[in-house]
C-alpha cells in the first residue's frame, strides 16, 4: 500500500548515476526526448485551455487564436457571475462530502464483516458489490428515476418534496454505485491485518463493533485516505446522475451546471475556456496536493499492503 | 384520430385575423412600470431561489417560474415582468432558469417531477400531449384573456375543451439578412423558388456563402422542412403528415427531400457541429448572405439589429403560394399541482397582459406580444413586420417538433434529417426508415 | 465519470512480496447475540443500499423492455408487448447498428491504441529513468478530469471556426461534426485520458513484479523486448486481464463525452447514449430504451463476470 507507483526520488538519483557509465547514453537520449514530446502533448491541451482562459474575445476573434495579445481577467469574473460557480460549488459540496463518507462508512462495515468472519456467502456477496459498480447507469434510469419520483421527502430535506430532484436521491444512487469497489479494496486490504491485533481484545470481551472502530478503523486510515481522494475526484465528475436526476438548475453541482451554460458560453470559446479551468480547478489542487492518494487508490490492492 | 383532427382544425383556424385587424385599435401604453423599479431585486430574488411553495415567509407570497430561457435576451424579459408583478401585486416570482434545449429535453421528466408552479412552455401538440397526461393543470377559470385574439386561446386549448396554456409571445420563421449587404450587392427579395436560386448564385459569385446554417442541436433543420413541405404540399398536407395521417414514403414527401437536396449546395457546408448561435455569427460577420431560422436570430446582433431584415419563404408552386408560415407561440402552463396554484394563476393571467408585454419591452429587446392590447409603437422594424407578416398569413404552423408527437420528432426525425443532411442522396431509404419508425411509434 | 472501472485487483499480482500476515477469518457462531446483531446489520444495510439502488433497477429495465410505456402515469398504463422493441431496435431503428459498430471501433481503438501506449510507457517509466515522476504526473492529470469537461476542452482545439487545429493545419474540417471524422476526433480525447490511467494500473502491476526475474532474464542475455514479452507480459496475467476488462466495460459505458458533443447523434451514435436519448426527455419511449439499456446489460455481465473470476479467485 505504501509503495505507490511514482519512484522514490533518491532511487531514481542512484539509477542515473549509475547510467553515467553505461554506453549506451543515445538510447537515454532518445527515450528522453521522447517522454518529454509525450508529456508536452499530454499537457498542452488543458494549457491551451488556460491560456485562453486569460484572452479577451474581441482579440481573439479578430486576430485568431493563433496569436498572442488580448490579456484580460474578465473571462474568469464573467463565468463567474454568468455560471453561478459559488452556488454550484456549494452544491457539489453538499453531494460530494456526505456522498463519500456515507460510502467509505458503509463499505468499511461490510469489508470489516467480509474480512474477519468466514460465511457462505461471502464470495457472492462481494461479486454483488463489485458487479454492481460495474454496471452502465443508463440501464437503471428508468425504474431509479420512477422510484425516486414516488418517494417523498419532508421539505426540510428536498425542496422538490420528492427523493427526485433532492441532494439525498443523488447522494444515495452514488453511494450504492460507489460501494463496491471500496467494499472490495477495504476487504482486501483488511484481510491483511494480523489476526493477533484482536485476540486481546476478544479476551478483553469488546465488543465487535469496538473492534472495529477502535481496531481496524485506526489501522486501515491509509486506504480510507486514498479511497477518499479518489472518491472525492469521481463523485465531483459524476455526470449522468446529476444532469437526470436533479431539474432544478440551483440544485445542479459543478460538472453537470456547464453543460447547462453550454448555450450561452458557445460562440465565446474564451470564457467557455475560463469555465472549463473553474470546474477542473478543485480536482488539479486535489491531484496536486494529494497525488500520492489518488494514485494509490487506483492501484489500491494490486501491492497489498 | 380525433386528436390530429382538431389539430388540424385549429391550426386552420389559427388565422389570426384578429391580430391584423387589432393592429389598427392600437392602444397606448397604459400602466407602463418605469425599469428604475427592477434594480435591486434580483438579489432578493436569488435569496429565495432554493424555496419553492410558500415557506412560511410573513405577509409575501411566492410563485415558482421554470423558464427555458438562461442567460438570453428572454431570460432578461422574464426577469424583467417577474419583477414588474412583485411590484404590482407583492408576489414574488422565484425564478428557476434552465438552458432552452436542457429545459425541453428535460421536460417529461421536469412535469412527473416537481415542476414550479408555472412554466414556460409551447402552444400546440406538444401541450396538448402533457395536457391528456395530466401533467399540466388546467387554467380554463384564467380565460377568456383581454386582448387575446380568439385563434390563440383555441391553440391554448386541450383535447377535452378546457385551456391549458396561455399565449404570451409568437415569432415567425423567414429568411433573414442584412440590408447593408443587399445594398452593396444589389440584391433584392426573392419572391419565387427561381429568384432565391439565381440570388444564390450571384452572392456565390460574389464570394458569399449564400444560406448560413447550423443544426448541431437538431432542430434548425426542422425549419427548412417545414418551408419546403408547405410550400411543396401545402398547409393541410404538412399537418395531416405531421399527425401522422400520411405516409413518410410518398411522392409527396420525397419530392420535399428532393427539392432540399437541390438547394443544399447553397447552404454553409458541415452544418451538423455548428449551432444555429455559430450559424448566426456568420451572417453577423458578413460571410453569409441570408438564414433561415425564426426573429430570435437577432439575439446574435446586440449592436446592429436594425441592419436585419427578412422576407417570407418564397413560393415553390404558384398554385399553392407563399402564405403558410411557421409561427411559433410561447407562453406559460400552470404544474398539475402547483404548490400556490392561487398566485400561480394569478401570475398567468399577468403573463398574458399587455402590462407584462410593457415590461418585457422596457429591457429594451424584442418582443412580439400575443396580446393584441400591447402597445406596439416602441417595436423596431422586424417587430413591426413580423407581426405585419403572421397578419397576412394564410395558415400558421407551430413548427415540426411541436406539431407532431415529441418522441417521433426527438428520437426519429432529428436523426434522419441529419442523416440528410450528411448524405443528401439516399432519399428513398432515408423516408421508408421514417416510415417504418413513424407506424412503430403512432401505431398506424 | 464516476462509474471508473476499478482497476485495483486485490493480490492479483504474486510477486513473491507480502504474504498474508494473519486472517484467518473466524465462523460466526463463536459470537454472542448483540455481537451477531451487530454483525447482521453491518452487512444487511449495505447490501439493501446496493440491491434496492442497483440491482433491482437493473432488473426492472429488463422487464420494462418488453413493455410499451411513455412513462408517464402509474404502472397500469404498461402495456407487455413481447419483444417488438427488440425486433424494432434491431430492424428499424436506423442509429443502432451504427452504435453498435461506434462501441466496437471505441473497443478496438482503446485498446490497440492508448491501452498499448499506455502499458508501453509504463514499461519506460517502471525503469526509473530521469524526471520519471514529472512525466507520470503529466500523463495521469486527465484521468482526474471529468469526461465531460473533456468534451469541452477539446472543443477548443477541434472547433471548425475557432478551433486551433483547424487554425493550425490551415484545414476547414468539422472534427466535432463530420460524421465521418467526429468519432476518431472523440476517440483522440478519451484516449487522452484512457492512456494516463492504463499507465498507471500497469505500472502499479510491474512494481509486483519479482525483481529477481528480471535479473535473471538480464542473466540469461535476454533484450528488454523480449524479456517483456517472454517473462513480464506472462508473469502480469491477472493484470492484463483487468485491463482487458476495464477497456470493454469503458467502451460500453462511454456516454458523457458523446452527449456533451451532440447527445450522441450524426456520427457520434453509441448504446449508452441512445438509451438515454429515448427514455430522458421528451421522447420517454421507455420500453424501446429499456431494450437496448438490457442490451448493453447482458453485453456488460458477460465481461463482469470475466472481470469477478479474476479478482475473486484469490478468495477461493
Amino acid at each position: 500500500m505504501s509503495t505507490t507507483a511514482t519512484a522514490p526520488p533518491a532511487s531514481t538519483t542512484r539509477s542515473a548515476d549509475q547510467r553515467r557509465h553505461k554506453p549506451l547514453r543515445s538510447g537515454h537520449v532518445v527515450l528522453q526526448a521522447f517522454l518529454i514530446l509525450v508529456a508536452i502533448g499530454w499537457l498542452f491541451p488543458l494549457g491551451w485551455a488556460v491560456l485562453n482562459s486569460f484572452r479577451d474575445y474581441a482579440y481573439t476573434s479578430v486576430n485568431g487564436y493563433v496569436s498572442m495579445g488580448g490579456w484580460t481577467l474578465d473571462n474568469y469574473i464573467e463565468a463567474w457571475e454568468r455560471g453561478e460557480f459559488g452556488r454550484s460549488f456549494l452544491n457539489s459540496a453538499i453531494i460530494t462530502v456526505p456522498a463519500v463518507l456515507l460510502t467509505l462508512f458503509l463499505a468499511s462495515c461490510t469489508a470489516f464483516v467480509l474480512s474477519r468472519f468466514s460465511y457462505r456467502f461471502n464470495l457472492t456477496l462481494l461479486g454483488v458489490f463489485l458487479a454492481a459498480n460495474l454496471l452502465p447507469p443508463q440501464s437503471l434510469l428508468v425504474p431509479v428515476f420512477q422510484a425516486y419520483n414516488e418517494i417523498p421527502l419532508p421539505p426540510w430535506l428536498s425542496s422538490s418534496e420528492s427523493m427526485l430532484g433532492s441532494f439525498l436521491g443523488l447522494i444515495l444512487i452514488n453511494v450504492a454505485f460507489q460501494m463496491g469497489f471500496c467494499t472490495f479494496v477495504l476487504s482486501n486490504y483488511m484481510k491483511t491485518l494480523p489476526f493477533e491485533i484482536y485476540e486481546s481484545a476478544q479476551i478483553d470481551g469488546a465488543s465487535v463493533f469496538r473492534q472495529f472502530w477502535q481496531l481496524t478503523m485506526p489501522l486501515v486510515r491509509p486506504a480510507l485516505a486514498a479511497l477518499a481522494v479518489l472518491q472525492t475526484t469521481w463523485i465531483y465528475n459524476e455526470f449522468f446522475w446529476a444532469t437526470v436526476l436533479i431539474q432544478d438548475f440551483d440544485k445542479l453541482p459543478v460538472t453537470s451546471s456547464l453543460n447547462n451554460l453550454r448555450g450561452q458560453f458557445f460562440t465565446d470559446y474564451n470564457l467557455l475556456s475560463a469555465g472549463s479551468v473553474l470546474v477542473a480547478l478543485p480536482v488539479l489542487i486535489v491531484f496536486f496536493l494529494l497525488q500520492k492518494q489518488f494514485v494509490s487508490g487506483l492501484t489500491l490492492g494490486s501491492t497489498k499492503g | 384520430m380525433t386528436r390530429s383532427q382538431t389539430e388540424a382544425e385549429y391550426l386552420a383556424r389559427l388565422v389570426p385575423s384578429s391580430v391584423a385587424a387589432t393592429l389598427g385599435r392600437r392602444t397606448v401604453l397604459k400602466g407602463a412600470l418605469g425599469a428604475g423599479s427592477l434594480v435591486g431585486l434580483s438579489g432578493l430574488l436569488a435569496a429565495c431561489g432554493g424555496d419553492s411553495g410558500d415557506g412560511g415567509g410573513a405577509g409575501s407570497t411566492t410563485v415558482s417560474l421554470g423558464s427555458n430561457e438562461s442567460g438570453t435576451t428572454f431570460a432578461d424579459q422574464r426577469q424583467a415582468m417577474a419583477d414588474a408583478f412583485l411590484e404590482a401585486t407583492g408576489t414574488t416570482v422565484a425564478i428557476n432558469a434552465v438552458d432552452h434545449n436542457t429545459f425541453q429535453e428535460n421536460i417529461n421528466t421536469y412535469l412527473q417531477g416537481n415542476p414550479d408552479d408555472v412554466f414556460s412552455w409551447f402552444a400546440g401538440f406538444r401541450m396538448r400531449f402533457f395536457a391528456e397526461q395530466g401533467l399540466i393543470g388546467e387554467i380554463s377559470d384564467v380565460w377568456p384573456l383581454e386582448g387575446i385574439p380568439d385563434s390563440f386561446q383555441e391553440a391554448s386549448t386541450g383535447n377535452d375543451g378546457g385551456q391549458y396554456f396561455v399565449p404570451q409571445s409568437y415569432y415567425p420563421w423567414a429568411v433573414f439578412h442584412r440590408k447593408s449587404m443587399f445594398d452593396e450587392g444589389g440584391y433584392s427579395q426573392p419572391t419565387t423558388l427561381d429568384e432565391l436560386v439565381s440570388l444564390c448564385d450571384q452572392m456565390q459569385a460574389d464570394g458569399l456563402v449564400p444560406i448560413a446554417f447550423g443544426d448541431s442541436d437538431g432542430w434548425p433543420a426542422m425549419g427548412t422542412f417545414d418551408m419546403l413541405n408547405m410550400r411543396i404540399n401545402g398547409f393541410d398536407y404538412h399537418i395531416a403528415l405531421m399527425a401522422g395521417e400520411e405516409s413518410w414514403e410518398s411522392s409527396e414527401v420525397k419530392s420535399v427531400f428532393e427539392q432540399w437536396r437541390d438547394l443544399l449546395p447553397y447552404h454553409q457546408p458541415d452544418a451538423l457541429g455548428r449551432t444555429w448561435q455559430e450559424a448566426a455569427q456568420t451572417l453577423q460577420q458578413r460571410q453569409a448572405g441570408l438564414y433561415i431560422l425564426g426573429t430570435f436570430v437577432n439575439e446574435q446582433f446586440p449592436d446592429d439589429e436594425d441592419d436585419l431584415d427578412f422576407f417570407t419563404f418564397p413560393e415553390i408552386d404558384s398554385a399553392i403560394g407563399a402564405a403558410a408560415i411557421d409561427a411559433p407561440i410561447d407562453g406559460f402552463c400552470m404544474a398539475a399541482d402547483p404548490d400556490n396554484a392561487e398566485g400561480a394563476k394569478e401570475f398567468l393571467a399577468y403573463l398574458a397582459s399587455p402590462e407584462a408585454a410593457a415590461a418585457a419591452a422596457t429591457t429594451g429587446l424584442p418582443f412580439i406580444a400575443a396580446n393584441t392590447d400591447a402597445d406596439t409603437s416602441e417595436y423596431s422594424a422586424i417587430q413591426q413586420k413580423s407581426v405585419e407578416l403572421v397578419g397576412e398569413a394564410e395558415n400558421i404552423a407551430q413548427f415540426l417538433d411541436r406539431d407532431t408527437r415529441p418522441d417521433f420528432a426527438s428520437t426519429v426525425i432529428i436523426p434522419a434529417f441529419q442523416q440528410f443532411i450528411g448524405n443528401p442522396d439516399d432519399i428513398g431509404g432515408l423516408t421508408k426508415s421514417i416510415q417504418e419508425q413513424k407506424v412503430s411509434i403512432f401505431g398506424s | 465519470m464516476a462509474y471508473e472501472t476499478p482497476g485495483g485487483a486485490g493480490g492479483t499480482v504474486r510477486g513473491g512480496r507480502g504474504t498474508r500476515a494473519g486472517g484467518r477469518a473466524r465462523p460466526l457462531h463463536r459470537l454472542t447475540g448483540a455481537d451477531r446483531a451487530v454483525v447482521a446489520a453491518m452487512v444487511v444495510v449495505p447490501t439493501l443500499f446496493v440491491v434496492l439502488l442497483v440491482w433491482l433497477p437493473a432488473l426492472a429495465s429488463v422487464l420494462l423492455s418488453f413493455t410499451s410505456w411513455n412513462g408517464i402515469g402509474g404502472l397500469d398504463e404498461i402495456e407487455w408487448i413481447g419483444v417488438t422493441n427488440y425486433v424494432d431496435v434491431a430492424t428499424i431503428y436506423p442509429p443502432f447498428w451504427p452504435a453498435v459498430q461506434h462501441n466496437a471501433i471505441w473497443l478496438v481503438f482503446l485498446f490497440l491504441g492508448p491501452t498499448v501506449l499506455g502499458v508501453f510507457l509504463a514499461v519506460l517509466l517502471d525503469k526509473e529513468v530521469r524526471g520519471s515522476r514529472f512525466y507520470q504526473t503529466a500523463l495521469y492529470m486527465p484521468v482526474v478530469l471529468s469526461l465531460a469537461l473533456i468534451g469541452f476542452v477539446w472543443q477548443l482545439i477541434y472547433s471548425r471556426d475557432q478551433g486551433l487545429l483547424n487554425a493550425a493545419l490551415g484545414t476547414q474540417i468539422d472534427w466535432y461534426g463530420d460524421p465521418g471524422v467526429n468519432l476518431w476526433a472523440v476517440l483522440v480525447a478519451t484516449g487522452w485520458r484512457h492512456t494516463g490511467y492504463i499507465m498507471l494500473l500497469y505500472l502499479a502491476g510491474l512494481k509486483g513484479v519479482d525483481h529477481s526475474l528480471r535479473e535473471a532474464a538480464a542473466v540469461d542475455g535476454s533484450g528488454e523486448v523480449s524479456t517483456f514479452f517472454r517473462i513480464i507480459l506472462p508473469v502480469m496475467r491477472p493484470i492484463n486481464l483487468i485491463v482487458i476488462v476495464v477497456v470493454v466495460i469503458e467502451s460500453l459505458r462511454a456516454f458523457d463525452l458523446v452527449w456533451v458533443i451532440n447527445r450522441g447523434r450524426n456520427g457520434l451514435e453509441l448504446i449508452a447514449a441512445l438509451v438515454t436519448s429515448n427514455v430522458v426527455g421528451e421522447a420517454s419511449r421507455i420500453g424501446f430504451g429499456s431494450a437496448m439499456a438490457t442490451i448493453m446489460l447482458l453485453i456488460s455481465s458477460v465481461f463482469i463476470a470475466i472481470y469477478l473470476r479474476v479478482v475473486l479467485r484469490e478468495e477461493r
